[in-house]
């Protein structure tokens, strides 16, 4: 294990190390190391802190070792947030980890995921050299979108070493309504209702016990308008606000849910499948909450993971294994085992330096 | 090109698509950007994915160079035809596969017109967000090669933000689907990365599009300011103050006299900028968040407001804005339009720098832009029979993408590179940057002829 303390030394290990690379943050997704060969692993902790921050142009940039709750804490300061609501901050995840794995949380429903707050990114290829793709501007179409292109690519091109992203006012106030639509059957159905409602949600989740649940924000005066009107949709809304309200969000995205035991899967789906999935997924006790309206699925699992490889597989989902021990992070069918995918790879990492995807 | 390579298209379409004649070809000699002007060797225009599929497989065997081209609407020359290739016009490729309600996406084809997607889908209240100003026209291939951005871009995003899955014919033939029907995924972006590629990476066959409901209401306003600059500041103290409007537009006096000359749209002829904000959402919220913006706008030194209170009100805001570069195409027999970014807050110094670069040259320069993300669009306006002036106009221009890169922004925000900016790439990117995508392009396209002369100037080799 090397832990860097500068981009330098980044570079420094890159040229010397012999293994495949592996990349660690703050450590709060261990899944995603997984792998069966003898690789280098480089912590970038010590790689962190706030380049630079423009609350009037709504960007910072941070070296990607930075703790998303640092970079919270400086926004919040300035009414400001990631609305793509980034999962395990109070865990200790960074800024390079989330984006690294392509994690957004409950709000990607209603702003868009790290995908879309992205703007600028600066990487270590494996010769070494520091590479620079997008720009520091909340707008801009030159050159090829490196950005995005690292969302979700766990390192596999190269060291993600310092972000520049987007930011958006932060709503002045939140409130929540939750349902109890009895079964998933019944939840999907008035979670589809919702969704091609004109009321902007900022997040939409449903669970597998027919819990429905939707986020409101924006400004104080209007907001019980809003409820109200929202509550008319079905009747037995309960209506969440200030702190009670904030803290089950969090603890949404912080994953309290989950029992300390259990293996931590993120799935891509759409909402027409969610009730097959659950199904599927009931038979073995999982804990399972469907996010953004139905296309993210989280899943708690305490089985075999070869299991639920197979179940992914059949139905023709990947996954992500963040949480938990297996020979790959990606489980089910492969979502890029395609001919671009494998020439992006040998363009960015030619000599394999980091591990294959 | 040898005759067996024409011959042998022959053999994938029919005679009556492939056009050869002078006067046949003329109408492909140049898009939106008419500076820049070269006739194909040929336009084929295959009816369907298979023929496209196979057009560029013959091509990547014959080393032939191809130019995907929509509805030639691109301002930065991106379908300006290679006159050692052809021209591969997807217009006819203009099925809507899939419009699934419930899920909020459309599959389409790449010839299908923006504005087509969104009026397939209103009538069950949702619609396609992005908008460019040539939405009545442009396809969504051309978005998609371009990550076309529009005026209501700063709350909406761009085209890479409404694009979940592609279809796509890489420059060696290899057939690709990437990406999917859900909003996330898992595994490196690469629709990401396909998006804005501006046609190096081959053509996308079919592209799966995000639609999202119709806001419920709308609230557009119109602000008559003495100077640029107090527009300017006007931009970022909505900002400041927390609210995120769907679009912020400004234009200056010559814009306003331009427009009012033509479009008659009611603006004030006598001021020194108009701003146009507008939101949408809910109306109990976005009733609350007018009463805001009013106050901001008042402070701010506006000497004239006019609120749209219905549809048609709102429609006429808009004309004046939308038919800003017709009208200058009025007032000047011809124009450069950049649209380099700067950061927001120094919109105010960049407008003031280009007055003094516009008196510099003597020549005009009027100002539209998406003011709220700094992404200027400084129309150099000149005479194109005179060639000294012309001379004059591109310097003008570059002046002005270099001063965006001197203020820490980029030298396009949503035109793309095309022919027009290829030499302002190595300002805003190092070499090595410039080599990484460099090599890039020659692993996905190892012959070199997809679009390959936009983007990048070739006299440079990676590495070198």
């Amino acid at each position: 294990m090397f832990y860097p303390q500068s981009i330098e030394e980044i570079q420094r290990v890159v040229v010397e190390s012999h293994a495949p690379m592996v990349v660690r943050g703050g450590g709060t997704k261990p899944g995603l190391l997984n792998h069966n060969d003898s690789v280098t692993t480089i912590d970038l902790s010590d790689v962190s802190g706030i380049l630079e921050y423009r609350p009037e142009e709504c960007t910072f940039t941070a070296l990607a070792g930075t703790r998303l709750n640092d970079i919270e804490e400086v926004l919040s300061d300035n009414d400001q947030w990631m609305p793509f609501d980034p999962p395990m901050v109070d865990k200790g995840s960074t800024l390079g980890g989330v984006l690294a794995a392509g994690l957004s949380g409950p709000c990607r429903y209603g702003f868009g995921g790290v995908r879309d707050f992205v703007l600028g990114i600066s990487w270590v290829s494996g010769d070494g050299n520091l590479l620079n793709g997008g720009g520091r501007v909340v707008k801009n179409v030159a050159g090829f979108d490196f950005p995005k292109l690292m969302v979700g690519s766990l390192g596999r091109f190269g060291i993600i070493t310092e972000i520049t992203m987007k930011v958006f006012p932060q709503s002045q106030a939140f409130a929540t309504l939750e349902w109890d639509c009895l079964n998933i059957e019944e939840a999907v159905k008035f979670m589809k209702l919702l969704s091609l409602s004109k009321i902007e949600f900022l997040a939409l989740d449903i669970e597998s016990n027919g819990i429905v649940r939707v986020r409101i924000g924006g400004i104080q005066n209007s907001l019980q308008k809003r409820l109200d009107s929202i509550a008319r949709y079905k009747n037995g809304a309960v209506i969440f606000k200030d702190r009670e309200e904030s803290e089950k969000w969090s603890s949404l995205r912080n994953f309290c849910w989950l029992d300390d035991s259990c293996m931590l899967i993120k799935v891509p789906i759409t909402p027409d499948i969610v009730c097959r999935l659950d199904s599927k997924l009931s038979h073995y006790e999982a804990l399972r909450l469907y996010s953004v309206g139905g296309n993210v699925a989280w899943i708690g699992w305490m089985d075999s993971i070869v299991k639920l490889d197979k179940i992914l597989e059949n139905l023709g989902l990947t996954g992500l294994l963040l949480l938990g021990e297996y020979n790959t992070p990606w489980l089910g069918t492969s979502a890029f085992d395609n001919v671009f995918a494998a020439k992006v790879k040998a363009a960015l990492d030619p000599k394999n330096r980091f591990m294959s995807l | 090109m040898s005759k067996s390579f024409l011959d042998k298209l022959k053999d994938i379409v029919t005679d009556e698509q492939v056009l050869t004649a002078h006067s046949e070809l003329i109408p492909y000699e140049s898009d939106g950007l008419t500076a820049f002007k070269a006739l194909p060797r040929a336009v084929v225009l295959p009816n369907k994915q298979s023929e496209v599929i196979s057009i560029v497989r013959l091509c990547h065997e014959h080393s032939v160079p191809f130019v995907a081209r929509g509805s030639g609407t691109s301002l930065s020359g991106g379908s300006l035809p290679n006159e050692r290739g052809i021209v591969i016009g997807l217009n006819r490729l203009n099925s809507i596969l899939d419009l699934n309600i419930e899920e909020r996406y459309a599959v389409v084809e790449c010839g299908v017109i923006n504005n087509d997607v969104s009026e397939a889908s209103k009538h069950y209240g949702l619609h396609y967000a992005p908008d460019p100003s040539s939405q009545l026209v442009c396809t969504i291939g051309g978005n998609v090669a371009f990550n076309s951005g529009g005026a209501h871009c700063l709350k909406h995003g761009m085209t890479s933000n409404h694009v979940l899955g592609i279809k796509a014919v890489l420059p060696d033939g290899t057939v690709v689907q990437i990406g999917g029907h859900s909003l996330d995924s898992v595994g490196p972006d690469l629709v990401g990365l396909f998006v804005g590629s501006e046609g190096l990476f081959g053509i996308a066959l079919e592209i799966i599009l995000r639609l999202v409901p119709m806001p419920e209401g709308f609230r557009t306003l119109l602000a008559a300011y003495p100077s640029m600059e107090q527009a300017g500041d006007a931009v970022s103290s909505i900002i400041d103050a927390g609210l995120l409007p769907t679009a912020m537009e400004i234009m200056d006096n010559l814009t306003i006299k331009a427009v009012e000359a033509t479009v008659h749209a009611g603006y004030p002829t006598d001021a020194g900028a108009v701003l146009i904000v507008e939101l949408e959402g809910e109306i109990v919220e976005i009733e609350e968040e007018f009463k805001c913006l009013r106050k901001i706008i008042y402070e701010s030194g506006a000497y004239n407001v006019t609120s749209a209170n219905n549809q048609n009100e709102r429609a006429l805001i808009w004309k004046g804005r939308k038919g800003a570069f017709g009208a200058l195409g009025k007032i000047s027999p011809a124009y450069i339009v950049q649209d380099g970014v700067v950061p927001r807050s120094q919109l105010g110094s960049a407008l003031a720098e280009i007055d003094s670069l516009s008196e510099k040259y003597g020549i005009r320069v009027a100002n539209v832009f998406h003011a709220g993300d700094g992404n200027l669009h400084p129309n150099v306006l000149f005479n194109n029979s005179d060639e000294e002036m012309l001379e004059k106009a591109e310097l003008l221009a570059s002046e002005i993408v270099q001063m965006c890169i001197r203020r820490g922004g980029v030298i396009t925000g949503e035109h793309g590179v095309g022919m027009e900016k290829r030499e302002f790439m190595n300002d805003m990117f190092s070499d090595k940057d410039m080599d990484q995508m460099l090599i890039l392009t020659d692993i996905i396209d190892p012959h070199q002829i997809a679009n390959n002369d936009k983007v990048f100037s070739r006299s440079r080799v990676p590495g070198i």
